[in-house]
């Protein structure tokens, strides 16, 4: 569990050149704030030092009531810094939303935000999955954004902005990552009871890792080789299929009510970062998914242990 | 005219010649439900509010038991969903707002040197009717819901669909009482100035405390009116199965809400800004012994503030995707409106240069105020700055950002008002012992508290989770935050335990404890119920000072003459 979540998500680690321009943005802001911020108080803490009146004489000091010169000065000078400060932001604004389709051959992504989990689609080789977003280092990530239900917020900080998944308004994101590696991301919009575990997770691969993944994840899920294996593909069909897909399983309809588990066995993951994906792990997720991510949409099934022994080996089959 | 003979003389304004002679004769403590004077009414909204205030405080430090520890299971998503949205709506709308409020009801006549607030019934129907509202958002805990989709409430979140139990329905009806309640109220506050002021008080002699609740009382009327349509669309898309919001029918729209929503939420965060602004502008001066610095330009930027506040909505929408160029005007609007801010901290602070300074709790407060709204200035600005926002929105760091704003800043300002009125609304000093643990704790306890949350936003923690995996730092910087708040707490109950010990022990005041300068200290504290005997010839904004040092009087400056 710990290893999942063992690497740093800050804004201030960025592995892209979107999320460093921001960064870099954000230094320049926290200096010039500091400066004023230091000034400020500085000033404040002087005065209560310097001017404090123990005795409390009944002498009054100077009546001063203004002096217009110094009014517009610290109008004038705080408007200059903010006019600046106006320009980079405006450049950086265009340095971190570029055009649709750049021009370095994209990845294009569809991400579908859901109560409480995300929804990815790679519609160039019909690869769906959950959770777990593989793309390859170096290449921006034409990722666009839909929301089935509530807002949502995508956000992997080292990787780019944060944009809202939006019902019937579906927003463009572009993201790329440096080198390769895991990045940690968040739905970062409250969207009800599941908000803390939404988490997404960013592999960058290297681009021949990734082909072999996209490859891998293209094919349907593998076929039972055991008896157990095949009593859970069994049950998947009776019951799982009526809101999960599994390409290859025979029941499925390709139904996105809950996360699509093709290859399931070959994740981190489950629940969206609730707990690792282990057989273990597992198990207590089909024990009772409500006592593990309380609210989910998945009800507790009343699982008997051989049929959980069974449908664990089904998923899990790599 | 008729109505001349009610206006702005003095004389006018006594008890038997006062349009609405007061009711409240002979019953004891009933009084208080039949009173339409100005100071029962606003000792009642801010008595409420003191209450509300404990209540929103218990709320704090439930979510901060919650997030001490990562994967803490205290509190279940659902509950903590209710608390958090409850701490906001309650400090909010029942807290920060109906205390400056109830705070201007009392003081405000006073300063201006009036009888009563213009429409006397009218106020008293405001605070009922307030007090309903706030009854009626926690009634719903009688149906075994609150609720729980942010102060916010984003549709579709909160639609029907999705938050299906009625704890929102009675959040949204809720607000809207305490919404009419608020308008009551500063439709009473702007004609009392208008009309009631003491002879020879121009604008420009109105103290600045008077003028920040004119501009507070301004947007409220612009801002709690969109609120209140917005929440009875709300009802009706929950309750008539109306579609304003629900995307994907007919025509709804999800982002509708949040136009509608903060076209009220960012005035309104000046609504609870503004009222603090007044105090300092009134506190500083006067421990500080020396009139505002540029008093011209600390009104004038409360209106520049007040015109600003209604054109920079979408800095609250950055993340919705509204494109580049909307994004880019209102981070030049939201940038702008940190020039006239910073006027009025440059104002205060240079007040106090070459002052004699009386470090009594008002102004420790007011000092402390200055430096955490400063925090909350700069870090606004960067919020305006858009790519920030992009990144920063929605997490840990906005969360500091707002409470340096509205408890740094505001809750600051109030608690400085609040030893600086309370020997006029009582007759006695509140315990200046009691006032300094309160304001060292509290300044201890509310950084320690707020400061480590900008850490965790930039470390990628984003706001209103129930709980967190056990990322590097997070544990912690949350351990260190919640210890804080409780540091804070503490802070409060002294602060409460003060109200109450100098109530019955608290040094006698007299009229004029602090030597300050505005209208309310020519009469008794507590005043009589007419409020004033006699009132002072009002030839500056510093009447009495003017009657205590003729020789320097004011009126003889270089004080421009300006006229109403």
């Amino acid at each position: 569990m710990h290893s999942l979540y063992s690497t740093a998500n800050s804004v201030l680690s960025p592995a892209s050149p979107y999320a460093q321009n921001i960064a870099h943005l954000f230094w320049v802001t926290f200096w010039i704030s500091m400066v004023i911020l230091v000034l400020v108080s500085a000033f404040v803490i002087f005065n209560l030092i310097r001017y404090r009146d123990r005795e409390r004489s009944s002498e009054l000091p100077p009546q001063t009531h203004g002096n217009t010169i110094v009014e517009i000065t610290w109008t004038t000078i705080p408007f200059a810094i903010l006019v600046v400060l106006f320009v980079l932001t405006v450049q950086s604004m265009e340095a971190v939303t570029p055009p649709k389709h750049p021009k370095t051959d994209p990845v294009n992504v569809d991400v579908v935000a859901h109560q409480w989990w995300w929804e990815f689609r790679y519609p160039g080789s019909k690869v769906v999955t959950a959770n777990e977003l593989h793309i390859p280092v170096g290449k921006p990530i034409d990722i666009t954004l839909t929301s089935v239900d509530v807002i949502h917020d995508f956000w992997v900080p080292e990787l780019g902005r944060k944009i809202d998944a939006v019902p019937a308004h579906p927003n463009q994101l572009v993201i790329e990552a440096d080198k390769p590696g895991v990045y940690l991301g968040t739905c970062a919009e409250y969207c009800g009871a599941g908000h803390a575990w939404m988490r997404i997770r960013v592999y960058a691969q290297t681009p021949a890792d990734y082909q072999t993944w996209l490859a891998g994840q293209a094919k349907p899920h593998p076929a039972p080789t055991s008896a157990a294996e095949a009593i859970g593909m069994g049950y998947f069909d009776g019951k799982c299929a009526e809101c999960h897909n599994i390409t290859g399983s025979g029941g499925s309809k390709g139904q996105d009510v809950g996360p699509d588990l093709t290859h399931f066995g070959t994740r981190d993951t489950l629940g969206a970062g609730v707990l690792a994906n282990t057989p273990a792990d597992l198990r207590t997720w089909l024990e009772n998914p409500q006592a593990v991510k309380p609210g989910v949409h998945m009800p507790n099934l009343h699982l008997s242990t051989s049929q959980i022994d069974a449908l664990v080996a089904y998923l899990e089959a790599k | 005219m008729a109505q001349k003979s009610m206006g702005a003389a003095p004389e006018a304004l006594s008890p038997h010649e006062h349009p609405f002679p007061p009711l409240n004769r002979g019953w004891g403590w009933l009084t208080w439900f039949s009173t339409t004077d100005h100071k029962k009414i606003g000792i009642m909204y801010m008595v409420t509010s003191l209450f509300f205030f404990g209540v929103g405080g218990i709320e704090a430090l439930l979510i901060r038991i919650q997030l001490a520890a990562p994967n803490a299971k205290v509190l279940s998503p659902q509950e903590y969903d209710a608390i958090f949205t409850m701490h906001g709506t309650t400090m909010i709308f029942l807290v920060v707002m109906p205390i400056f409020i109830g705070l201007a009801n009392y003081i405000l006549p006073l300063m201006v040197g009036a009888r009563d607030v213009a429409f006397p019934r009218l106020n008293a129907l405001g605070y009922w009717v307030f007090l309903l509202g706030g009854i009626v958002i926690y009634l719903a805990l009688f149906t075994g819901s609150l609720a729980n989709a942010g102060w916010f409430s984003y549709a579709p979140l909160s639609e029907s669909a999705f938050t299906s139990r009625p704890g929102l329905d009675y959040w949204a009806a809720g607000l809207i009482e305490t919404g009419v309640g608020t308008i009551a109220a500063a439709v009473n506050l702007i004609v009392t100035v208008v009309r009631y002021r003491a002879t020879g008080m121009t604008w420009r002699r109105l103290p600045l405390f008077v003028w920040m609740m004119v501009i507070t009382s301004l947007l409220i009327l612009f801002a709690l009116t969109p609120l209140n349509a917005g929440l009875i669309m709300l009802l009706g898309d929950r309750i008539l199965h109306m579609h304003f919001f629900r995307a994907n029918a007919s025509g709804g729209s999800a982002i509708l809400w949040q136009h509608i929503f903060w076209f009220f939420g960012h005035p309104e965060v000046y609504i609870m800004a503004l009222p603090a602004f007044g105090i300092m502008s009134e506190v500083v001066p006067v421990f500080s012994r020396k009139p505002i610095f540029g008093y011209t330009f600390v009104a004038g930027s409360g209106i520049a503030i007040g015109l600003l506040s209604f054109g920079v909505w979408v800095h609250h929408m950055f993340a919705v995707g509204l494109g580049v160029p909307m994004n880019a005007a209102f981070s030049a609007t939201s940038m702008l409106i940190a020039v006239p801010t910073g006027v009025k901290i440059f104002n205060w602070s240079t007040t106090m240069f070459q002052g004699k300074l009386r470090l009594d709790t008002p102004l420790l407060f007011a000092a402390a105020m200055i430096i955490q709204f400063v925090i909350g200035g700069i870090t606004g600005v960067m919020f305006a700055v858009a790519p920030i926002d992009w990144q920063l929105t929605d997490t840990y760091f906005v969360v500091a950002h707002f409470h340096y704003v509205l408890f740094g800043g505001s809750m600051f300002g109030l608690w400085a008002g609040i030893y600086y009125w309370y020997p006029k609304v009582t007759g006695r000093m509140m315990s200046e012992r009691l006032g300094k643990w309160h304001f060292w704790l509290a300044v201890i306890g509310f950084n320690m508290t707020f400061f480590v949350q900008h850490i965790l936003g930039v470390m990628g923690m984003a706001r209103r989770v129930y709980t967190y995996p056990n990322l590097p730092g997070y544990g912690t910087l949350n351990l260190i935050s919640t210890i804080g708040a409780f540091i804070l707490g503490t802070a409060v109950v002294l602060f409460l335990w003060n109200i109450v010990w100098s109530f019955r022990k608290g040094k006698v005041a007299g009229d004029n404890p602090w030597d300050a300068w505005t209208l309310e200290w020519a009469t008794t504290s507590p005043p009589p119920e007419h409020n004033f005997e006699r009132l002072p010839p009002v030839r500056s904004a510093r009447p009495l000072f003017d009657l205590a040092h003729p020789e320097l009087a004011d009126a003889h400056a270089a004080q421009p003459e300006g006229n109403a």
